[in-house]
């Protein structure tokens, strides 16, 4: 028997429900509010069933509108490249600033995505977040966490 | 009210907030006409830049960035066929034939002219609906405000759904179990967090917005980039013709627009309806009232069919404002992203805004208006040169795209785990766009979670436990009648009907 996407999606959405519901029911409240109309866990335990009701219709119920995707044309390569990528910028963002982390996603983002002109490489990452730096930290003030440049004593 | 208006005009008429309601419109331009890209994500990119500024100026940034991002996506519905946002659907029917023939400029023009009247048009009703609405809604209770709430969603539900309701009513769910992470806001027990500090707070609404429209948008572009009925449509951008509008011309749209402005605007006001029903409808009721010879011109370059969906787009973004700013309940997913960024400055729409902040309540209603005069003034003779970002090649656009995500998310916490979540989140959200899961309600849901559980905390302990609040007040009955009656439409369309 082949599942339809959405109704994999509505299966996978049943379950999360059932166990938001669990948790739910989890949630310490206290004693003086166990018995009343209305506590920390009543909103949570409608949601944990209207999920697990609304999910659970998807799935019994005739698909009318089949979603069809190809596959084929589906370019995974390149999202996990970017997904990792965005991932990688995350974990060093906050060690090595954000002016050369920044950057460096910037361009190792051009490169996977199959850029190979250099010199827009470089304009559209090095200098342009500079500008956008000046413009957020130097005229509109907000404050930017920059270990790196603040060592350097670029920014203060 | 005209101690108001000039209240407005005079924070509005500044100098630092025309020029940013100028940088407003010109950015919403230039992001709302990318395909794929529409006012959710320009408003939503805009966020982080708005924290430097007073909660005045950043709405009407948000305002300005609205309305370039509405009239962007036209843009790119004339000269490519390709609509930014679902407003403007409408617009490419006409609009792109006319760009076939050589009178790109000429269609452009009549667009801006369309949304600048219709937008006139509909400022007017907001000015004086606004007011009138504000006093009346004082007399809203909990119980009402849950059902209105509750109507919202549904009607949201409804209209983005495509035929599949109970999809986009299981985003809604969604969106509300996110919205209930973090510390109940009552008794401060904290739910769902998992023992992790980082979620005591909640997850924050541009975590959410940033997430399941910018960087989700993004990613879908990537993702479906070898489809080849995706493939990006290319036009000669050197040669628009000229963007002048002939006498002819004129009395049609003369004709068109008051119509489909005050059809929009009604649209507009009611929860989820929005600019693409109030285009689709205006191009349908102006195709009915044009003489059999016009009618025929339909779907190959009419003025009629330019105009009117033009004009009730306008129109209707203004009519959205109506239920944010009076009832303080977001009617579409664009408006549910400006409460989010309202209550992120500590301000909280609603009937008291008029009274208690009324220079953000005109200068917001005044800015939109400007935001219009620029937009004409400055922005449509530019538009041969602004077009020239459709020609930006998508490897420079993306990661450009996902910058500014992550930065707007850097900015706000400094810390790993936010930008991680968001990355979760939008692979998340890619893949039920990929199969037709509407985003709208999950973020409509997500900004209201919190307001709908309060209104049904406080109706449900007034009621003493009962439910029976839910038919005491007549206002409340009717809203949920009207609710209960898009829901069995809804289900019966989708397993009824063929």
């Amino acid at each position: 028997m082949r599942i339809s996407p959405t109704k994999f999606i509505s299966l996978l959405f049943f379950i999360f429900s059932a166990f938001y519901l669990y948790t739910a029911h989890q949630i310490v409240v206290f004693t003086f509010d166990e018995n009343a109309p209305f506590n920390a866990r009543t909103f949570p335990i409608y949601l944990g069933w209207a999920g697990i009701l609304i999910s659970g219709l998807i799935i019994i119920l005739p698909e009318k509108i089949k979603i069809e995707v190809n596959h084929k044309h589906l370019d995974y390569k390149s999202i996990i490249y970017l997904i990792l990528i965005s991932i990688i910028y995350g974990a060093v963002i906050l060690k090595i600033g954000y002016f050369l982390s920044t950057s460096l996603f910037l361009i190792a983002s051009y490169y996977f995505l199959g850029e190979r002109r250099w010199l827009w490489m470089f304009l559209l990452s090095f200098p342009f977040v500079a500008i956008f730096m000046f413009l957020l930290h130097g005229v509109l003030n907000i404050y930017l966490r920059d270990p790196l440049l603040q060592y350097l004593g670029i920014i203060g | 009210m005209i101690e108001g208006i000039l209240i407005g005009l005079n924070t509005a008429l500044s100098l630092q907030n025309i020029i940013i309601v100028m940088i407003g419109c010109f950015a919403g331009t230039i992001i709302g006409m990318l395909p794929g890209l529409g006012p959710m994500t320009a408003i939503a990119l805009m966020i982080p830049i708005t924290y430097g500024f007073d909660p005045a100026s950043g709405l009407i940034l948000m305002a300005g960035v609205y309305y370039g991002a509405v009239f962007g996506g036209s843009t790119s519905s004339i000269l490519l066929n390709a609509p930014g946002v679902p407003g403007t659907v409408a617009t490419a029917f006409d609009g792109y034939p006319m760009a076939q023939q050589g009178k790109a400029g000429k269609a452009l023009a009549i667009a801006a002219y369309s949304s600048f009247a219709g937008g006139t048009i509909s400022a007017i009703f907001l000015l004086i609906a606004a007011p009138s609405l504000s006093k009346i809604s004082l007399s809203f209770r909990s119980p009402d405000y849950f059902a209105l709430m509750m109507l919202g969603l549904t009607a949201v539900s409804a209209f983005s759904s495509k035929g599949q309701f109970l999809k986009a009513m299981m985003m809604v769910v969604l969106g509300l179990m996110l919205a209930s992470i973090g510390q109940d806001s009552l008794s401060d027990i904290s739910r769902f967090t998992f023992g992790n500090m980082n979620l005591s707070d909640g997850i924050s609404f541009v975590l959410i917005v940033m997430a399941t429209f910018a960087m989700s948008e993004a990613l879908t572009i990537i993702f479906r980039g070898k489809d080849p009925n995706r493939a990006a449509k290319q036009i000669s951008l050197t040669e628009l013709g000229s963007i002048k509008v002939n006498k002819e011309e004129t009395i049609k749209m003369a004709k068109t627009i008051p119509r489909s402005s005050i059809l929009g605007f009604l649209i507009g006001v009611l929860p989820g309806a929005g600019a693409t029903i109030a285009s689709f409808l205006a191009y349908g009721m102006e195709r009915n009232y044009v003489s059999d010879e016009e009618k025929e011109k339909f779907g190959k370059g009419s003025v009629h069919g330019l105009s009117a969906p033009e004009t009730a787009n306008n129109a209707a973004c203004s009519g959205s404002f109506v239920p944010l700013l009076t009832l303080g309940i977001p009617g579409s997913g664009t408006t549910a992203v400006m409460l989010g960024a309202l209550l992120g400055f500590g301000i909280q729409p609603g009937p008291r805004l008029y009274q208690t902040n009324p220079e953000i309540f005109w200068s917001v209603i005044m800015s939109m208006y400007i935001g219009m005069v620029v937009l004409l003034i400055l922005n449509l003779p530019l538009i041969p040169y602004i077009a020239r970002i459709l020609a930006v090649p998508r490897n420079f656009l993306i990661p450009l795209i996902l910058f500014f995500s992550i930065t707007g998310i850097y900015l706000m916490s400094f810390n790993n785990f936010d930008i991680y979540l968001m990355i979760g989140i939008a692979v998340v959200a890619t893949f039920l766009r990929l199969y037709e899961f509407p985003m709208p309600p999950l973020i409509l849901a997500f900004v209201l979670g919190k307001l709908i559980e309060e209104n049904l905390r406080r109706s449900l302990l007034i009621s003493d436990g009962s439910f029976s609040f839910l038919w005491d007040r007549p206002l409340t009955l009717i809203i949920l009648l009207i609710t209960i009656g898009i829901v069995g439409w809804q289900i019966y369309r989708s397993l009824i009907r063929k």
